[in-house]
């Protein structure tokens, strides 16, 4: 019973990542109905940055609130030279250009960084809590993940730059005869979802460890968190995600070796896919012709 | 009294195609214009033409300002509200946030706006917090009006807002647009094709016809037309 307890939390401190990663890409999705292959080289490439900051002697909150902001100004960068141009291209296209990025922020990591496994530091004590039922790694990931997420629904759902957004998502045609700058609330989300990539990746590396490969698991397991609650919706986003961290910690220790954990993101994957495509909280897309 | 919106010599294109040759419309300050024609004469395009939402050529001016070379955030932020064909309502958002949308381009807080919103349509007030998609047409199409007005605009775009509903609904509707046009001093360009209930409330109209105006004058002249009234009126 305490081990399953202990793998429950653990499962939770990890969906909660994957969470956060599977709902920047239902963000991206959801503005401009495309996949962005990126999220997680770019939420590496942020924590890289964390990473630099650190070592040059900033304390780690203050290296962790300025990756947000370069992440942030990163993100509309990336929306604003790279996706504008292939906006009204076949989303394949786009699809392609979200591939090529992830490559390039891998490669630039390496040059810059090495392939060497590094160590990155962890702002939470490394103690056991609650008669060794959790870390307090890992309830620090949930709590900072809870608060990002009720930063974002505060932002969504009560301002109006938010309310905007969401309207530019779903009907950017209507938006601007609101004059709503629908491509100014693009380059927003991207923004947004680089900064969520990035309190991803900063909160899951002290476990990883730092290398440009590290999101590679991670981000395929975002996937299958993203589309067990439906591509479209941010809450099955969160919902699958955590689904996702738990189930594969659980199957991880009981049913399988650990070294074939991450066969359980794409059996999910599939298992989605054939038996249930629209997920947990996503609407089937009807389209009138 | 001066024009509110000239559009002179326009032409508007999809593609290479030319669906416009070059047009001439006035809406007159504070008066109400149709635009009146059959399937795919260019009635729509014509609105698109004025929001930015086509390539064209030739002149158009709101107030004397060009709109041209702007983009459709900008022409709606200069005060023209558009309704588009098929209402463009946020049918994922609720009554209160579509209306909150309509005055993104203000600074002034939404409140007031809405409350006169729901004075007009009283029926919104009640589904504030439902959500757009759940309402019946008719309630969609006052919503996406009171959208439109929430941005306090000078020229109020309608593309047939009788699309679909009943004739009562039709009718107050119309009723109500008449209405706000005299109390918000919103000046109205209309495309409609139920041509006598348009006839009866504008005061100017034009028949375009495979992307050219055939006839234009005092909505009265149009409704006397012995042509118009055998093609459009049906009597």
């Amino acid at each position: 019973m305490h081990q399953f307890l202990q793998q429950l939390f653990s499962g939770l401190a990890a969906g909660a990542i994957y969470a956060s990663l599977a709902l920047a890409l239902v963000m991206i999705y959801r503005a401009t109905e495309l996949v962005n292959f990126a999220q997680g080289e770019m939420a590496m490439f942020s924590t890289y940055i964390a990473w630099t900051l650190v070592n040059a002697g900033l304390p780690f909150w203050a290296a962790f609130v300025i990756t947000l902001v370069v992440s942030f100004l990163g993100g509309v960068a990336i929306e604003r030279v790279l996706i504008r141009p292939v906006e009204n291209a076949p989303v394949l296209a786009a699809v392609v250009v979200t591939i090529g990025l992830g490559l390039i922020f891998n490669s630039l990591a390496g040059w810059i960084y090495t392939y060497t496994l590094q160590d990155f530091p962890s702002p939470f004590p490394d103690r056991p809590l609650l008669g060794a039922l959790i870390t307090s790694q890992d309830l620090g990931v949930i709590a900072v993940t809870l608060v990002m997420l009720l930063l974002l629904f505060t932002f969504f759902r009560f301002t109006k730059t938010g309310l905007a957004m969401r309207a530019a998502a779903q009907n950017p045609h209507s938006a601007r005869l609101c004059g709503i700058p629908v491509g100014r609330m693009l380059a927003i989300g991207w923004g947004l979802a680089a900064t969520i990539g990035a309190t991803a990746g900063i909160m899951v590396a002290p476990v990883l460890f730092l290398d440009p490969n590290m999101m590679g698991g991670v981000l395929l397991y975002a996937f299958a968190g993203a589309l067990l609650g439906g591509i479209s919706s941010p809450i099955g986003a969160l919902v699958g995600g955590l689904i996702v961290g738990v189930t594969e910690n659980l199957v991880g220790t009981y049913l399988i070796p650990t070294q074939l954990k991450l066969t359980v993101a794409l059996v999910l994957i599939i298992l989605v896919l054939v038996l249930k495509p629209n997920g947990l909280f996503g609407t089937a897309v009807v389209r009138r012709v | 009294m001066a024009p509110i919106l000239e559009l002179q010599g326009v032409k508007a294109f999809y593609g290479q195609s030319e669906v416009l040759h070059g047009i001439d419309v006035a809406v007159e300050e504070g008066g109400m214009t149709v635009l009146l024609g059959a399937n795919g004469a260019g009635k729509t395009t014509t609105l698109r033409a004025i929001c930015g939402m086509v390539r064209t050529e030739g002149e158009i001016r709101l107030a004397g300002e060009g709109l041209r070379r702007r983009t459709t955030e900008q022409i709606a932020a200069l005060g023209v509200a558009h309704v588009p064909e098929g209402r463009g309502t946020f049918i994922g958002l609720t009554v209160e946030e579509n209306l909150r949308l309509g005055s993104y381009t203000l600074k002034a807080r939404p409140e007031a706006g809405m409350e006169r919103m729901y004075g007009y349509f009283p029926i919104l007030a009640e589904r504030r917090r439902q959500q757009a998609g759940a309402l019946s047409g008719g309630e969609q199409q006052m919503l996406a009006i009171a959208r439109a007005l929430m941005m306090e605009p000078r020229l109020l775009v309608l593309d047939e807002p009788s699309f679909g509903l009943a004739p009562r609904i039709v009718e107050f509707i119309f009723t109500i647009v008449d209405r706000i046009r005299r109390e918000e001093r919103v000046s109205v360009l209309l495309v409609e094709q139920n041509a006598s209930l348009a006839l009866e409330l504008a005061d100017h109209a034009y028949l375009i016809e495979t992307g050219y105006v055939v006839t234009s004058g005092s909505a009265k002249a149009l409704a006397d037309d012995p042509q118009i009234r055998r093609s459009y009126l049906g009597y």
